[in-house]
């Protein structure tokens, strides 16, 4: 109950003050495609310069928190996922924006979002000592796994058929091959220097999402000119809540999957949305609602991203190593106040820790005030006439990708993807697995090589990849997801019928 | 409105320009971009946030330098960016890692090489050290080489990555000590490889004398040797390699500093030749430095010249057995 003794230190006027400008200031960041929460976080440390340590890292704790859960706001209203982690929330976030309901669907993400992060900094209170050495016991052969597991994902997730759902996978795999190799420094189809660095996620998450969006508005803009004004139906925050409750179910699997994933080094927040929302469906009595919009979708989606929040910060704050980019970063913010994160961290600076951790939690309360109120403005976005929120969604889309990297060669990797997946979305075939595959790809490839090194100099790749307890139940858990979907398969036949074809021509277009 | 903004821009130009000789007393008198070719947030980003931070004081630059992240591929991406698109007007600068780019240039594959470059100033050097985790069976550089010769090539260790300064350094370790081993290059630069140390993944690592000092902190490592000519004022007790009898220099440590691309104006390299270095030694600076455990270690433009060739040196021996 340590972290009660340093809950005071939050609410001085100056610290509170500077939780407030992290929340509201990340929430603005995390809506603006292209600002993944890293990018947030990297731009303020030059802010903490003259800030004491503890203070500076409330600012960059609240904006971390707020980022992750602001990246919600442009995938559900414009099915531009802020970055990664809020690729899941598209899926049924934008359809039920589409369909009125994006106050809804932004009430639910926020709550579920706060939730889920609250869920996730008590873990980081209470189970550091324990989750840090569960974080230390992946090594590259469990690495590994986990990145096939995630593979198995893609199938499943929102396509007309598993097979379209593969192809689209396996595109993005090819993708991510791109550039030098991780490892070896191999060069890999550079056939134009906007690729010599690989596909960079962020610009090809912007293109596969929005562009297809942008072409679509224009090309039948001057038909229906009325068409795209979204109807925003007010909705309560009381049954919003309700609501997030209800469905508890969708909540709790997107809560702890969240926290699991956000533990593991190097796969990190990217994927947590994905997984949980892939385990809500399956377990779900109403799985064929997912990708309609489904609010248990977007309630998954959204507490697994923020509940990885706390979580990911387990192996930096014990052992000093960074378990995500994110927290790269804020491990920069700690060393220019001559703070060395270390296992003794609690006992050398538990007023700088503290104060930070416990902002992180007030953090979340207040992202969720004030992601609530943004919810109640979300009308006023949606109302924008099709041909104006085309060019809006284009110009953020152009900037967010060359943000990333001050590169104009990530703008023409956007636009060449985006334009790509338009054509692929009259066929069918869907964005998410494709970046599920763009991400995943590096993580499977570098472990692999990394275990096999390791495999061949000690023993054999056999005993390496297939032998201890963690290696079998990741492949048992492979086993299964890969059995679940084919029986699933060929119990419901998920073809595309004719009719399917049309109603989802008709969707797009 | 314009032709009188115009005109009056044309005087003050005069004015200025006609006042010096050379035309570049007067630089910058705009900001300047430093391009740095690894991620926001990593050690190289990190520090030249630090040593730049100053440079808008009238004793330094008197402009700010704003930092332009340009990642991807261990740095070639940001450095042949640099080499061919960069403008060589004095107001593009990036950060040069040694040995990386030159080991680059010599493995190929890249449009850079010591010849497109001009070196400005180094602040840093951040030599390699051998780590082994903390309840390892290895106390000494002895220790791990006996083991080595007693099971050739089964001997692990991790680094950040291949034809990086803790490549270069674990080839170093093999000449030096006779032996064959297992470098194991991370994907996740030195942060990954000091986890695979810490988590018993690999036996032990080449890892940045920075990182390793707070990882042995923390209590999760011992320090072995470092692969530098003189103990590190961060690690008096941990001898060098040679010391410990191994015939190893400093190829392998990591010196960052400030360069522009060729055929930026004599006069403008002078200029930043001059006062870099003095902004360098800025107090702020080095208490910054310090608290983040980054050792500084200032070189001027003609000293980082001879640094640069001499590695190129070395380095070429070293790589043409790969």
């Amino acid at each position: 109950m340590e972290f009660l003794t340093y809950m005071g230190d939050v609410f001085t006027p100056i610290n509170f003050a500077l939780l407030l400008i992290g929340t509201i200031g990340g929430l603005i960041l995390g809506a603006t495609p292209g600002l993944s929460p890293t990018m947030a976080v990297a731009l303020l440390i030059p802010f903490t310069f003259r800030l004491e340590p503890a203070q500076g890292l409330i600012l960059l704790g609240a904006a971390y928190t707020s980022t992750v859960a602001g990246g919600a706001v442009s995938a559900i209203l414009l099915k531009i996922p802020g970055a990664p982690a809020n690729i899941a929330t598209t899926l049924d976030g934008h359809t039920m924006a589409q369909k009125g309901q994006g106050a809804r669907a932004l009430q639910l993400s926020f709550l579920a979002s706060a939730v889920g992060g609250i869920f996730g900094v008590m873990l980081l209170i209470f189970l550091t000592p324990v989750l840090a050495q569960w974080a230390l016991a992946f090594g590259p052969s469990h690495l590994f796994w986990l990145a096939i597991l995630g593979v198995t994902v893609i199938g499943s997730l929102d396509s007309s058929s598993v097979v379209k759902g593969l192809l689209s996978g396996c595109i993005g795999l090819w993708l991510a091959t791109i550039g030098f190799d991780d490892i070896m420094g191999a060069q890999r189809f550079i056939f134009h220097d906007a690729v010599a660095g690989g596909i960079n996620v962020i610009p090809a998450l912007i293109g596969l999402f929005a562009i297809p969006q942008v072409i679509t508005m224009f090309a039948k803009g001057r038909k229906r000119l009325d068409a795209e004004v979204i109807a925003v139906k007010k909705h309560p925050i009381g049954a919003a809540f309700r609501e997030v409750f209800g469905r508890f179910r969708a909540l709790s699997i997107g809560t702890i999957t969240g926290s699991i994933i956000g533990l593991i080094p190097g796969v990190g927040g990217q994927i947590a949305g994905l997984v949980a929302y892939d385990q809500a469906k399956k377990t779900s009595p109403e799985r064929e609602k997912f990708g309609t919009g489904h609010p248990e979708g977007v309630i998954a989606a959204e507490s697994a991203n923020n509940a990885m929040v706390g979580p990911s910060l387990v192996p930096l704050l014990t052992l000093s190593i960074p378990g995500s980019p994110t927290a790269a970063v804020l491990l920069g913010g700690l060393l220019i106040h001559g703070i060395f994160p270390g296992s003794d961290l609690f006992d050398n600076y538990p007023d700088v820790a503290w104060t930070f951790i416990n902002s992180m939690l007030i953090g979340q309360i207040l992202m969720c005030i004030f992601g609530l109120y943004v919810a109640g403005l979300a009308a006023r976005v949606a109302q924008v006439p099709n041909a104006v929120m085309a060019a809006v969604v284009l110009g953020l889309a152009l900037f967010g990708s060359y943000s990333v990297q001050n590169s104009m060669g990530d703008v023409y990797v956007m636009m060449a993807l985006g334009t790509g997946m338009y054509f692929l979305e009259r066929f069918g075939f869907s964005a998410a697995p494709l970046v599920l595959g763009l991400i995943l790809g590096p993580i499977a490839e570098a472990n692999f090589i990394q275990g096999s090194m390791i495999a061949n100099a000690t023993s054999s790749m056999g005993e390496y990849f297939f032998s201890g307890t963690l290696n079998l139940v990741l492949i048992a858990i492979v086993v299964a997801s890969v059995g679940y979907s084919l029986w699933m398969e060929l119990r419901d036949r998920r073809y595309t019928t004719k009719d399917d074809a049309v109603l989802k021509e008709e969707s797009l277009s | 409105m314009k032709k009188l903004l115009a005109a009056a821009s044309i005087a003050l130009m005069t004015l200025t320009g006609g006042a010096f000789a050379d035309g570049h007393a007067s630089y910058p008198e705009r900001p300047v971009m430093l391009m740095v070719s690894y991620g926001a947030g990593g050690a190289t980003d990190f520090q030249a946030r630090i040593v730049t931070m100053t440079a808008g004081n009238e004793d330094a630059l008197g402009m700010p330098i704003a930092i332009i992240n340009k990642p991807g591929a261990g740095g070639r991406v940001g450095w042949n960016w640099f080499a061919t698109q960069a403008d060589a007007d004095g107001y593009t600068l990036a950060a040069y890692n040694v040995p990386h780019f030159i080991a680059q240039s010599i493995e190929g594959g890249v449009e850079y090489s010591t010849e497109n470059f001009e070196p400005i100033a180094n602040w840093g050097a951040d030599p390699a050290v051998f780590v082994v985790a903390a309840d390892s069976e290895f106390n000494s550089m002895e220790d791990v080489v006996n083991y080595a010769k007693e099971n050739p090539g089964k001997l692990t260790f991790s680094g950040a990555g291949l034809f990086v300064g803790h490549h270069i350094a674990a080839l170093q370790l093999e000449k030096a000590a006779g032996v064959k081993l297992a470098y194991i290059p991370n994907n996740k630069g030195g942060a990954g490889a000091m986890k695979a140390v810490i988590a018993g993944e690999v036996l032990g690592g080449v890892n940045n004398l920075s990182d390793a000092f707070r990882a042995q902190e923390a209590g999760n490592v011992k320090i072995l040797g470092v692969f530098d000519l003189e103990r590190n004022e961060f690690l008096p007790d941990v001898p060098t390699m040679k010391e410990q009898g191994y015939e190893i220099d400093n190829a392998s440590v990591n010196f960052r500093g400030v360069m522009v691309p060729k055929g930026t104006p004599q006069g403008i390299i002078d200029k930043l030749a001059e006062t870099v270095p003095a902004m360098f030694e800025n107090e702020r600076v080095a208490k910054r430095m310090k608290a983040g455990g980054s050792p500084m270690h200032i070189m001027t433009r003609d000293e980082v010249l001879e640094m640069w060739k001499a590695r190129e040196e070395t380095l070429k021996e070293l790589l043409a057995g790969l």
